[in-house]
Order: C-alpha cells, then sequence, then structure tokens
C-alpha cells in the first residue's frame, strides 16, 4: 500500500487564503476548489489510488505558471505538475496538501519550422496533436507512447516517454531541443534552445525523465522528422514463447532493425483477436508484429528477408501485409491491447520493467510461473527489440485482497527484471506506484546523490515531493533529513 | 600540467585515489587517454588521474545491442569488436588525435565526458543518446551507478546524462554501456555544387527533410572529392539496393539546386570519416578552433559573421567548425556571432593562455548556473575534479 506524506497543518489551515491569491493569479476557471469539481483530478492512470488536492490551479501562461510557484514557494505550499493525468505510474497523484498545477489549458502550437525540422509547442499540446499538426506536410513527431491521443507534451518529459517506435527514433530524451522551465522558486529558464548539444551540463537530459520533481514544464522544442515513404507490418507466429525470442535475437543479428518489434503472448493474443478481430492466431503461444519502413520495393525487400528469418523457426503463421489496410489490420489488435485486456478484466495493473533481451524466456517463463502462484491472470504484450515488458496483472478491483495480491505480484516481476539485469522501469516511470522498490536498483548512498540533485533544484522539497523516492529519508516527510549538499 | 600521475588499474583504485584527493583537498586532473588535453580549459591540478590502465571490453551482447567497457578502453578497441559482429557506435564519435596533435587514441570514456559526436548525430543521435549505464566515482570516492545494462530505463535521476558531456567535472567515469546498431552494409553520396553557404543549407535542409533517410549533412565550403565548393553532401546508409534507389531518387530531387554528382561506396566512407574528425576545416597548428551549435539555417550566417575564411559545417548547417586566429578578439567574434545565431559556442582548441583567459562555454542563465553550482557542491564538494576544465571557479 502507497503511503503519502502526512499534510501540513499550517498549509490545510490557510487553504482559502491560498486559493483566494491563486484566483488573483489565474481568474476565473482557471482555479477549482470546489470539492465536486476536485474530484477528476484526485487521480490519473494509475487510478488505485486517489486524493484530493488542497486546489486545482490551470494557468494559461509561462508568466502564470511563474507566478503561482513564486506564491507557493513563499508560503510553503506543496505542488505537483500535471499534464493529461495518462500517468500509469501514479506520477500526477496529488497530496492533500498540494496545489495540483494543471498544464492542459497551455495548449498552443508555437511555431513549426520545416527548414529547421524543429515545433516550438505549449506543454499541454498533446503527443498526437503535434503529429496531426504536421503530417500533412509529411512529418512526424516520433515518440508515440500508447496514450498519444490525450498524453501531453509536458508530461512525455516529465516521464521522458517512449512507445512501440523508438526501436529506430528513440524516447522523448532523443527528440527533444530545448525547454522552458519554471523552478519551484519562479524563476523561467530556457534550457537548449533550437540546436543540437548545447555546451555546458546536459540540463535537457536531466530534467527529461525528472518526474516533475526538479522544474515545471512550460515550453518544449521537439525535433520533428520526415516520415518514411511508406510502411508495413507482419505478423509471425510461433509454438513456444522461447521460439519467439530466438527469432526476435535472430532478427536483430541480421542487421536489421525494424522500426517496431513488438510480441504478444497467448492471453493477450486472445483478449486483443476477441477484441479486435485481427486475424490473430489463437493456437499460438507467442506473436510478433514487424513494421518496416521505406519505398514500396523496400518494404518488400526488408519483408522478405524478415520471413525468411522468421520460417527458420518453424512459424505457425506468417502473414505479410500486402496492403497499408492489412497492415493497420495486424496493428489493430497490438494498439487496443489494453483495452482488449480491460474488456476481460476491468481492473488490471500494468507493468514496466525491461530486462535484457536474451533474459526473455526465463523471465516470462517465471511470470507464467508466479501467475499460477498468485491466482491472477496475467498477459503479456511489450517491445520486444528493447525488452520493454509490460505484464498485465488482472485483478478485481471490489475485492481489496485481490488489489493487493496484484501488487505484490508486480512488485515481484519488477524485482525479477532487475535480478537479471534490467530495471524497474522502462518509460512509464517509478512515480508513486515503483517508488518503494528503488531500493532494489539503487543502494542507498545512490538513492541519496539522487535526492541530492533534486533538492540543488529544489531546496525545500515542495515540488512533486513523494515521487520517485521512498518516502524513508525523503525529506517532504522529514524535513531533519534534507540531503545536503557538502 | 599535473606533477604526478596516478594510473590505477581498478575501479577501486580510481576510488581510493579520488577519496585521497577529497581528504587531502588535492584536486585533481582526470583524463581519459589523454587525447584531447589540450579541449576547453587548463586544469591546474597538482595530481594527474588517468584511466588508461583501467581498459577492457566488459559485457557486448550483440543481439542485444548493447557493449560496455572500462573507461580508459580505446576506442579503437571497442571499434574492432563491434565491428567483428557487423556493428558500430551509433553517434560516430570522431577522432581528433589530428586536430589535438595527440599521439595515441581516444578512449570511451573520454567521449563520454565530452559528449562528442560525429556526422550521424543528426539523425541517430549524440553520444549521451547511447549511453545506457554508467559506473562512477564521484568526489567523495564513492561508486555510484546510473542506468543499466538495457536499452530502455527511466528508473531515477537519468545521472548519464549529467555525466556525459560534464568534462570529469561531476564524477569519474569507470565503465560505459552503450547502445549500438547494426553497422549499414553500403554508404552512398549525394554532391550538390552550390553558390553559397545558405542556398548549401537549404539544400541539406531539401535532403533531411525527405523520406529518404539521410544520416549525414555537411557543408564543405572550399568542395571535396575533386569537386569543387562550395559543396553540399548527404550521406546514405542503408542495405546496397536501398542506397542504389535512395541516391538517384535523391539526386532527381536535389538536381534544382545545381551540378549533382553520386559518390561511391569506398569513396564515401572516406568523406564521412574525414568530415567526423574535421579535417575539411584545414586548421593550421597556431590557430584556434571553435565548434558553434546553431539552428542549421543560421550556420552561413555564423560563418559570415565571424569573417573567417575557414569554416566546416556539418548536422545539416547546425554545427559550424571555424578556425581563426587565436586571439582574444577573435573569440569575441564568435562569441557574439553564436550568441546572435541563439546558439551555444565551445572555444574548441586554443593556445593555453587562450583557453585559460577566456570563457571556453556558452555562459547560463544566472539562475541555471547557480543551480549547476548546487549541483556540483552534490558531486563533488570539495572541488577536486577538474576544477575550471569547464568554466572557471567550478
Amino acid at each position: 500500500m502507497i503511503r503519502l506524506p502526512e499534510p501540513k497543518a499550517e498549509v490545510m489551515a490557510r487553504r482559502a487564503e491560498i486559493v483566494a491569491a491563486l484566483r488573483a493569479i489565474v481568474p476565473g476557471e482557471g482555479v477549482i476548489s470546489e470539492t465536486l469539481r476536485l474530484k477528476p483530478y484526485e487521480t490519473d492512470g494509475l487510478s488505485a489510488y486517489r486524493q484530493p488536492p488542497l486546489a486545482v490551479v490551470l494557468p494559461t501562461s509561462t508568466e502564470q505558471v511563474a507566478a503561482v510557484l513564486r506564491l507557493c514557494h513563499a508560503m510553503g505550499v506543496r505542488v505537483v505538475p500535471r499534464g493529461a493525468g495518462t500517468s500509469l505510474s501514479g506520477g500526477a497523484l496529488p497530496l492533500a496538501d498540494a496545489v495540483v498545477l494543471g498544464l492542459m489549458r497551455m495548449n498552443r502550437i508555437l511555431e513549426v519550422d520545416y527548414d529547421n525540422r524543429l515545433a516550438v509547442v505549449e506543454a499541454g499540446v498533446t503527443n498526437l496533436g503535434i503529429t496531426n499538426h504536421v503530417s500533412a506536410d509529411g512529418f512526424f513527431y516520433a515518440p508515440d507512447p500508447s496514450s498519444q491521443l490525450a498524453c501531453m507534451i509536458g508530461g512525455n518529459v516529465g516521464m521522458n516517454s517512449g512507445g512501440a517506435h523508438c526501436l529506430k527514433y528513440g524516447v522523448t530524451a532523443n527528440n527533444l531541443l530545448g525547454l522552458k522551465v519554471v523552478t519551484m522558486a519562479g524563476e523561467v529558464i530556457d534550457i537548449g534552445g533550437r540546436h543540437l548539444d548545447a555546451a555546458g551540463y546536459d540540463w535537457l537530459g536531466l530534467l527529461t525523465g525528472s518526474e516533475g520533481m526538479l522544474a515545471v514544464v512550460t515550453e518544449v522544442t521537439v525535433r520533428i522528422l520526415r516520415s518514411a515513404e511508406g510502411q508495413r507490418a507482419m505478423l509471425a507466429a510461433f509454438k513456444g514463447i522461447e521460439i519467439a525470442g530466438q527469432a526476435v535475437d535472430a532478427i536483430i543479428g541480421s542487421g536489421i532493425i525494424p522500426v517496431a518489434l513488438e510480441f504478444m503472448d497467448r492471453p493477450c493474443i486472445h483478449a486483443c483477436e476477441a477484441f479486435a478481430h485481427a486475424g490473430y492466431p489463437l493456437d499460438a503461444e507467442a506473436m510478433l508484429i514487424i513494421e518496416v519502413e521505406g519505398s514500396e520495393a523496400e518494404q518488400d525487400l526488408l519483408l522478405g528477408k524478415l520471413k525468411e528469418i522468421c520460417n527458420r523457426f518453424d512459424p505457425i503463421s506468417l502473414k505479410v501485409a500486402q496492403t497499408a489496410e492489412e497492415s493497420l489490420a495486424i496493428w489493430k489488435g497490438r494498439k487496443g491491447a489494453f483495452g482488449a485486456v480491460g474488456r476481460i478484466s476491468p481492473d488490471y495493473l500494468c507493468m514496466d520493467g525491461t530486462i535484457p533481451t536474451g533474459e526473455l524466456p526465463f523471465v516470462l517463463k517465471r511470470i507464467g510461473e508466479m501467475s499460477a502462484e498468485y491466482g491472477l491472470q496475467v498477459a503479456n504484450v511489450f517491445h520486444a527489440g528493447d525488452g520493454n515488458l509490460h505484464p498485465l496483472i488482472m485483478f478485481d478491483a471490489n475485492n481489496p485482497e485481490s488489489f493487493h495480491k496484484a501488487e505484490r505480484f508486480g512488485a515481484e516481476i519488477l524485482k525479477l527484471c532487475v535480478e537479471v539485469g534490467g530495471c524497474l522501469t522502462g518509460e512509464h516511470g517509478v512515480g508513486v506506484e515503483k517508488r518503494d522498490l528503488m531500493g532494489v536498483q539503487f543502494t542507498a548512498a545512490e538513492l541519496d546523490q539522487q535526492r541530492a540533485i533534486k533538492a540543488a533544484f529544489d531546496p525545500g522539497w515542495l515540488l512533486n515531493p513523494a515521487k520517485v523516492f521512498p518516502l524513508e529519508g525523503n525529506p517532504a516527510v522529514a524535513p531533519a533529513a534534507l540531503p545536503r549538499a557538502a | 600540467m599535473s606533477a604526478s600521475f596516478l594510473a590505477p588499474d581498478t575501479e577501486a583504485g580510481v576510488a581510493a585515489a579520488v577519496a585521497a584527493a577529497a581528504a587531502e583537498g588535492v584536486p585533481l586532473g582526470i583524463e581519459g587517454r589523454g587525447s584531447k588535453r589540450g579541449l576547453l580549459r587548463p586544469v591546474q591540478a597538482a595530481r594527474g588521474l588517468t584511466l588508461r590502465n583501467l581498459s577492457g571490453i566488459t559485457l557486448y551482447k550483440p543481439q542485444e545491442l548493447i557493449i560496455a567497457a572500462w573507461a580508459g578502453t580505446p576506442l579503437p578497441e571497442i571499434e574492432a569488436a563491434l565491428a567483428e559482429h557487423g556493428q558500430h557506435l551509433i553517434a560516430e564519435p570522431p577522432d581528433l588525435a589530428a586536430l589535438f596533435g595527440s599521439a595515441g587514441p581516444a578512449s570511451l570514456g573520454g567521449i563520454v565526458a565530452t559528449n562528442l559526436s560525429g556526422p550521424r548525430r543528426i539523425t541517430g543521435g549524440a553520444t549521451r543518446d547511447h549511453v545506457m549505464g554508467i559506473r562512477a566515482v564521484n568526489g567523495r570516492g564513492e561508486v555510484f551507478r546510473s542506468g543499466g545494462r538495457v536499452l530502455k530505463n527511466v528508473t531515477g535521476l537519468d545521472l548519464c546524462k549529467l555525466l556525459t558531456g560534464a568534462h570529469g567535472t561531476l564524477g569519474v567515469l569507470t565503465e560505459i554501456t552503450l547502445k549500438v546498431l547494426p553497422a549499414p552494409s553500403a554508404t552512398g553520396t549525394i554532391a550538390v555544387r552550390v553558390a553559397d553557404l545558405a542556398d548549401g543549407v537549404r539544400v541539406l535542409s531539401a535532403g533531411l527533410g525527405s523520406p529518404f533517410g539521410v544520416t549525414g549533412a555537411a557543408l564543405l565550403p572550399q568542395g571535396g572529392v575533386g569537386l569543387g565548393g562550395p559543396l553540399a553532401i548527404l550521406r546514405l546508409e542503408e542495405l546496397p539496393e536501398s542506397v542504389a534507389y535512395r541516391s538517384v531518387r535523391l539526386r532527381d530531387e536535389l538536381a534544382r539546386f545545381g551540378e549533382v554528382a553520386l559518390i561511391g561506396d569506398a569513396e564515401s566512407r572516406a568523406l564521412w570519416r574525414a568530415v567526423r574528425d574535421a579535417e575539411p576545416l584545414g586548421a593550421t597548428a597556431e590557430q584556434a578552433v571553435w565548434r558553434v551549435s546553431v539552428q542549421p539555417s543560421a550556420g552561413p550566417g555564423v560563418v559570415a559573421a565571424t569573417g573567417f575564411g575557414q569554416a566546416l559545417l556539418d548536422w545539416g548547417g547546425g554545427l559550424v567548425w571555424l578556425a581563426g586566429p587565436a586571439t582574444a578578439a577573435a573569440h569575441a567574434n564568435v562569441i557574439a556571432a553564436a550568441t546572435a545565431a541563439g546558439g551555444s559556442f565551445t572555444l574548441f582548441r586554443a593556445p593555453e593562455p587562450l583557453r585559460a583567459a577566456v570563457e571556453v562555454l556558452s555562459p547560463e542563465p544566472p539562475a541555471l548556473a547557480e543551480i549547476g553550482r548546487r549541483v556540483k557542491a552534490v558531486m563533488d564538494p570539495r572541488g577536486v575534479l577538474n576544477p575550471g576544465r569547464m568554466r572557471a571557479g567550478l
């Protein structure tokens, strides 16, 4: 069970005063304090946890964000930044004494520059919104998390979001040029710019994936890329998980890096097929979706080579899309995987560990064994090329025991990921969900060093203070333990 | 110059050396194999710490696209191991031995500590983008890790990125894990004669904005490969069939800009190796060398504003190499040009007195500089790691 720090009594007592001061900065609908209207903000994509905040503020400019942060800084009020609230790790979970700083009204695309292949956007622009804005001109923004329809670029920066195509195009950190951020003290800082690899420390890299603990992102300069001439997918189904894993190894070993290489296990294939009727083979133990790019002839060449490789592993079925429509059909099930699992079990936890791809067969076998031990179903769908697992653990939220079991199961999977040389989270972030497991991956001294770096940005530990690090040793709980610089 | 050099051959030895330096308050001049000693500001340190003896590949899993090695490993050793499996370093780090007049090869640690990337940076990412994990020793002499040996990892603050490009001022890198990729089997180049540099950047932008996956886009003001300048060059790296197809498509698309030539595989590889190592810049031994990073369309303006005759533009026009007089006045020119273009500058190579006297890197806004001082104090409280290497007093 996730614990949150005790609310500060002195802040709770000054609630009306804080709300009034926020209203003076952001007029009209921009400040929410009524119990009922706070409801939508009490949770995020990790909906098992709920906590209404003190208030919500929805600024429309960097200046307003800076004024809000200056106010909260002066009054000692904690702040939880929020984009679309799609975090699967509870990154935007409020605290009772915190102001939720929502960036969704800062949703303007400020500039698109095709000559320099960049776009300047506000933090509340959705991930897909960027691509939609430039796609008519043949461009796209590469990272494509499953939530891309809703999730916002500011949140993507906070979590260093990935997606199905990062095997080729990289994650958020690899596709940024600059940020406009506001520190907890209310100082507006431009990081990077419109150029690559700005001189000095890589603040852009450090801030990306810092889960809203170092500064609040208000503007992002992203790289946009020209789309390939076309893309096409193929589907390869195998008799065993190990065999599919070997096929993945053989593909990577052949020197071909597909733009996407997705893996689904039997439970996931069945769930997706029932949902999307994509024509997935129901007798398969594992299935790969492989996508390549280029001209028609180049696609044929690559798909031919991939087919030849897959054929070495005695596939149950091998289907190469002949048209864009057939490609979409192959992707349809995968893209709807979370929804499909949701139909079988309305409640599931989506895990996100990464493992060395060579450990895939062992780890999937262990997850299967654990599933039997816990008596909870699990479906696996993940990015095979980079070893980023997404086991979906199904449980019954109306039964607290089932939920706790699912949490213990998930924690055991993540520990296994670390044991085999992997990590707790590949793209969803630590948030509150994996906070208390950080000691599995890091030593106490390593965590203290990371905490001290947070403190270098936010000495008062006011910005998203209950995330990422275990509460023990976290100054948000015990201010006396604030890590010192020297 | 350092009076004495420590050369530990274990990570524990590195940690002990730093711990002792911290205890005694003795600054350490840290280097990988010392091939880029002339980079940035000179370090005034009584003691040197070289990683040349901490060397060797510790893990290589071609199928997992991962290689790890001790920081002092010579880069050619890593490149050779990768080549055996048909793989390569994605960011194409340069060999600057000629530029710095150094004898030995660069180390992996040195390339990561300086975050140097070659032409492929424009589409493949920088060295920092491929550092998946580090082990390092902080200024207290404590070993710490960040990242790991997997390709996707957002667990905790990304200290891999913080230390990459930090020139050894926040920690001594001991082991580095990199993402690698299969090396393309064929390379081809499209060369376009252009009227001037601005026209050249337009050609590069057209190429980079095409769907053909250009992996190098540079501008040679004096020309090259037997062709006169200015010459815009664009690289394709794919399967041979793709290079053949895409070369023709790109050639046709770029013909409207000027005379176009196709350059074959072997000649292409040599050409891009030269660009990677800044050879076409033609910097003489007494000249200073700068690297300015701007948005590509601003590159030609930077060259014009400095008034230097010698330049080389890479990264679509956004990376401007400049060679000019090693004087404070020339440096001021570069600062003005880079600042006006909204970019950043690095005084890359200069005689020691000049490097010691001027700001060698773009200054940071005051609020960020203050955070930088605090982060430095966290990582290196006694200030013993390469003091003054990047900025005076830091």
